[in-house]
């Protein structure tokens, strides 16, 4: 394991980073509910492409740092991503053979359980959703999955990151 | 045969070992369930916190681009025209807000004056900043904005904020470079205010919702009606009095209920100004 690390590390990086802007781009208001979750995405790609580079650990590290980026309470999205992390290491081998819309259907279960330990942190603190509306973001990530394993696929043949 | 020797080494195993995966979760879930209970309960997490929002800067920053370009764009490739128009809409603006603020400088010292014979404190005289949203909350269920002035301004927590027409909110963290603000329609913010037109003290919570703050303890038989105006009562010590806060737009009075139930809109354009004013309270000499 050890001497795996290296390959196109910058790459990586630079997708998580490029998530973390997309995570706090400016919205209109009237697709508030519906923002994407851009790093949950990014972060369940990498999980199943390099499931020996990128898990647990790169979870709780990018989940503190959305903490931080959207003034969320420390530890709400890296618990959130920690869980999605550990099942789509659990599932990696099944994601691999799935047509897209299954992989799809998985994304938005992943991006759905996301969103509900969001919600729990959330109303920890007292400021949870009054309504559904929180759960939108699961159907908005599952039909831009396509569009984000394409890109990153291509990302990572391009830059044979491995 | 296989040369295991100098081939095996290069070979990726196929499919990582999972035995460890398990415990690595729960250390991490571990790890992740102190943070929250400390965050939440023990509040002893600020200094981190504003370590890492400055870190965080360059994020904002790169997001907030797109939308600096554009009022770049309106703001250099406009027509000869509309610049006129605008110059001649400000002067007549200016020369209408000069003509009220003539009286301004004898009013306050006449205030100062009759204060004095009340002998009640003296005036608060504010100073303000003017800062540029670079963000907002990305989760519409916490209504929080980011702001591009920090520590180094003299930007400090608790700090009250406020735009053209009324209040906005008050600063929750601040890093070096920048500072979050909350506002007052967030959940879990209170603000204390006084109707204007009768000083009935009241707090009006907010509802997280961007057009609505609740008022609530009102008794049924308080004199309080729509249309009134609330304004920052002072009281609590963190914002200064006489800002104006919101507009009372409903008042339902159920007898069976032993409070009516109040909402206000707030005066402040929450969602559109992309400029707000830090407001620096300082006690001016008796």
């Amino acid at each position: 394991m050890v001497d795996e690390g290296g390959r196109g590390y910058g790459i990586i990086l630079a997708t998580f980073l490029f998530a973390y802007t997309l995570a706090v781009v400016p919205f209109p208001l009237w697709l508030q509910w519906g923002r994407p979750e851009w790093l949950a995405l990014t972060l369940i790609y990498w999980t199943i492409a390099l499931p020996q580079r990128v898990g647990i650990t790169t979870a709780l590290v990018l989940g503190i740092g959305l903490d931080v980026l959207e003034g969320a309470v420390l530890g709400q999205n890296a618990f959130a991503l920690v869980v999605v992390t550990f099942l789509s290491l659990l599932l990696y081998q099944r994601l691999r053979v799935y047509s897209l819309w299954q992989q799809s259907g998985v994304v938005f279960l992943l991006v759905g359980i996301n969103q509900l330990i969001c919600q729990w942190v959330q109303n920890l603190q007292g400021v949870g959703a009054t309504s559904l509306l929180f759960l939108l973001p699961a159907f908005t990530s599952a039909l831009l999955w396509p569009v984000v394993l394409t890109s990153l696929r291509g990302l990572r043949r391009e830059y044979r990151v491995s | 045969m296989f040369c295991q020797g100098d081939r095996g080494a290069d070979i990726k195993p196929l499919f990582v070992k999972e035995s460890s995966l398990g415990w690595r979760t729960l250390i991490a879930l571990v790890l992740v369930a102190g943070l929250i209970f400390a965050d939440l309960r023990l509040n002893n997490l600020d200094n981190g916190r504003a370590l890492l929002n400055t870190l965080a800067t360059p994020i904002y920053w790169l997001a907030d681009l797109p939308s600096r370009l554009g009022d770049w764009g309106q703001h250099n490739l406009r027509s000869r025209g509309e610049l006129i128009e605008d110059n001649e809409r400000l002067e007549r603006e200016n020369l209408i807000l000069q003509g009220r603020s003539l009286q301004m400088a004898s009013l306050q010292a006449e205030n100062v004056r009759l204060r004095a014979l009340l002998n009640s404190t003296a005036l608060l005289r504010d100073d303000v900043l003017v800062a540029e949203l670079v963000g907002v909350s990305p989760d519409p269920a916490r209504h929080q904005l980011v702001l591009n002035k920090g520590e180094m301004d003299g930007v400090f927590v608790g700090q009250p904020l406020i735009d053209a027409d009324g209040l906005v909110g008050q600063i929750a963290e601040v890093s070096a470079a920048q500072s979050r603000a909350l506002l007052i329609t967030d959940a879990t913010h209170s603000v204390p205010v006084q109707v204007n037109r009768n000083g009935v003290r009241a707090i009006a919570e907010g509802t997280s919702a961007l057009g609505s703050l609740e008022i609530h303890h009102v008794s049924a038989t308080t004199d309080i009606r729509e249309g009134d105006l609330l304004v920052t009562s002072g009281l609590g010590g963190r914002f200064p009095v006489g800002y104006p806060v919101a507009v009372v737009s409903v008042v339902e009075r159920d007898p069976g209920e032993p409070f009516a139930r109040v909402s206000a809109v707030p005066t402040a354009a929450l969602d559109r100004s992309r400029h707000v004013l830090l407001v620096f309270t300082s006690e001016q000499g008796e």
